[in-house]
């Protein structure tokens, strides 16, 4: 295809792309540099028979002018990344000072927000990606031996948790687990603890999320995985047979290697996904015991006074923490593609 | 001949049949738990007293004299106007759909077919804009949009997503075209066919299997959008899924939390419909990118 032709083919969707991704995250680089105005204050004297008294009041006129002036806000460089909200260098380092062992320094910079939002954000990832990895194959390998009129029902049903919409979905489970709920009864008697709840337990809201996030997206890894086992040629898996392999060593040094690409393939795409959750900490309103960095992003843009600067600083963090999981996975495309053309 | 590779021991079968029940109780149970739940009053669906309320709708009976109750159905209908919201998500998806599998399948058959290095170069930026969060993208639309009073408004959410769906489309729909030997738009274009007439009347004809499942995927995106369409919409023009978690905010009145449960029901409806009928597609258009390379 010559360059001319390729150049019309792609250049809407080229368009499309660079307005309203590239641009948007030059928006947020500019964005995370400036911070609100301050209030323009005014300082009267008001004089009356008992004394002078100084009084400041707010001159909202003035402050409204100067935000129609400079949307933006006041140019402030690096100081959204190091506040409090955000790197919180010098509590970080206040902490450190002051910390009577390593699990004292670890609580108290679990309670500065951004932390608390990276270590829900990288467990939930971490933990739930893996999960979702073995329990696909599982399902797989057991949905592949199922008699044939069975597939179809258990792959629509299977299909279910991963087509829902996030927020509907653990909306769902939320309202089973929640302390009235019918799961949430059943913890009580199981644990013999009545007030046992996901609002009072952070410990319990943690795994919940992290089990709804492995309800939500086993069937994806489970589909992938069930496609793959059918391409397993049979004769392989015959020849294995018929030279001693048991059912074990089969799965493990026949099918197993076949789906290594797929287990790449899933990891990549659940990296991505897991690391944006955002609507389960929502749905199960659980702010103040597991938060993300997808939550404070939004918690800051729809607060009353909306947190432009701040809600930057924290996407461009998080546009660092997607760059750095993908690393892996660039740098090996660019050497397979550096290979190739050499 | 059968095949020894495939046979197996009773008691194997029976653990791996097991395994498969459980996780289709899993799977299934919390939405016919919620579609039962959502015909009872608030006090069965979140009973204090004992869970087997919800099944058996005590409450309900105490409360309205039958064993079932629409009164979620008709307050988030009826009272809440959930059927405005209903439209307006009708028109984002239907337009973001279709927008977005016009632009793609144009890019997708122009990256199937270049063998240039750009064309790999768009597909690994396009992969790294598929892993950007989508609310990082959101905090940086809100402030221009506010300045060029395009906030809120349905195009304006339309154009965004289609933009966020396109590193996807594009991936997708470049797999499925990767599949169509490149013989047949070029056998075309001998016979005097231009690129355009090639890739409309002899490509796009063959490729329907492949734009289906992208636009169902499509569909799904913009379907199940919640960041976007919660940030960048008026409260006139809110949409489905936005609507619901407005609900949540007022769960404090009696029966308030009825009416999400009963939209929730209501928003999962179209999406179950999807899976009964497009299925096949589905699973071909999650193992697209992974199998075939």
């Amino acid at each position: 295809m010559p360059h001319r032709t390729f150049f019309w083919f792609i250049i809407p969707s080229l368009v499309a792309m660079v307005l309203f991704i590239a641009l948007p995250i030059v928006s947020v680089l500019i964005q995370s540099m400036h911070s609100e105005h301050e209030q323009v204050l005014i300082t009267s004297e008001n004089c009356s028979p008992f004394g002078c008294k100084q009084e400041t009041i707010i001159d909202t006129k003035a402050t409204a002018l100067l935000k129609a002036e400079q949307p933006l806000g006041q140019f402030i460089g690096l100081e959204n990344y190091t506040n409090r909200s955000h790197l919180a260098f010098s509590e970080v380092s206040l902490a450190w000072d002051s910390k009577k062992d390593i699990g004292d320094f670890f609580t108290k910079i679990l309670n500065l927000p951004f932390y608390k939002a990276l270590s829900f954000t990288l467990t939930y990832t971490f933990v739930v990606t893996p999960f979702v990895i073995l329990l696909g194959l599982a399902i797989a390998l057991g949905v592949n031996s199922l008699p044939k009129f069975a597939k179809g029902p258990t792959i629509f049903v299977s299909l279910l948790p991963m087509i829902v919409t996030p927020l509907i979905g653990s909306l769902i489970l939320f309202w089973m687990i929640d302390s009235d709920g019918v799961l949430g009864a059943a913890l009580q008697y199981i644990f013999d603890d009545p007030a046992l709840s996901l609002k009072a337990s952070p410990m319990l809201t943690w795994v919940m999320l992290i089990v709804y996030g492995i309800w939500h997206s086993a069937p994806f890894s489970f589909i992938v995985f069930y496609a793959g086992l059918q391409t397993v040629p049979a004769d392989t898996l015959e020849a294995a047979t018929i030279d001693g392999a048991n059912r074990w060593q089969r799965i493990r040094y026949v099918v197993v290697p076949y789906m290594k690409p797929l287990v790449v393939f899933i990891t990549l795409m659940q990296l991505m996904d897991n690391f944006r959750v955002f609507e389960p900490i929502v749905s199960f309103s659980s702010e103040a015991s597991a938060t993300s960095l997808s939550w404070i992003i939004y918690n800051d843009l729809t607060q009353d006074t909306q947190l432009f600067g701040s809600a930057a600083a924290t996407s461009m963090l998080t546009i660092v923490g997607v760059a750095i999981l993908l690393l892996p996975v660039l740098v090996r495309t660019w050497r397979d593609f550096n290979r190739k053309t050499h | 001949m059968t095949n020894r590779a495939q046979r197996r021991s009773t008691g194997l079968v029976i653990v791996s049949t097991g395994f498969v029940l459980l996780w289709i109780i899993i799977a299934a149970v919390p939405f016919l738990w919620t579609l039962w739940g959502s015909f009872k009053v608030q006090g069965d669906f979140f009973s204090k007293a004992d869970w087997a309320n919800a099944i058996f709708g005590v409450r309900t009976v105490i409360e309205t004299g039958d064993f079932f109750t629409a009164n979620g159905y008709i307050g988030a209908w009826v009272e809440h106007g959930f059927g405005e919201s209903v439209i307006n998500t009708s028109i984002i998806v239907v337009s973001t759909v279709i927008i977005s599998l016009t632009l793609g399948t144009l890019g997708g058959y122009a990256l199937a077919r270049s063998g240039f290095k750009y064309s790999f170069w768009i597909l690994m930026v396009a992969l790294v804009f598929r892993a950007m969060p989508h609310i990082t993208l959101v905090s940086g639309y809100l402030l221009p949009f506010f300045e060029w009073n395009i906030w809120g408004y349905l195009p304006t959410s339309i154009i965004v997503l289609v933009a966020i769906n396109q590193p996807f489309t594009l991936w997708m729909l470049h797999s499925f075209f990767l599949n169509i030997p490149k013989d047949m738009d070029e056998s075309a274009m001998v016979d005097g066919c231009t690129r355009l007439q090639a890739f409309w009347h002899v490509i796009i004809p063959v490729m329907w299997p492949g734009v289906i499942t992208t636009g169902l995927f499509s569909f799904l995106l913009a379907y199940n959008d919640f960041a976007v369409t919660s940030s960048l919409l008026s409260q006139d023009n809110q949409t489905m899924i936005p609507k619901i978690a407005s609900f949540l905010g007022t769960t404090q009145v009696e029966g308030n939390v009825m009416f999400a449960v009963a939209a929730v029901v209501s928003a999962m409806v179209p999406l179950f419909i999807l899976v009964v009928f497009f299925q096949r597609h589905i699973v071909a258009g999650l193992t697209a990118g992974a199998v075939k390379g």
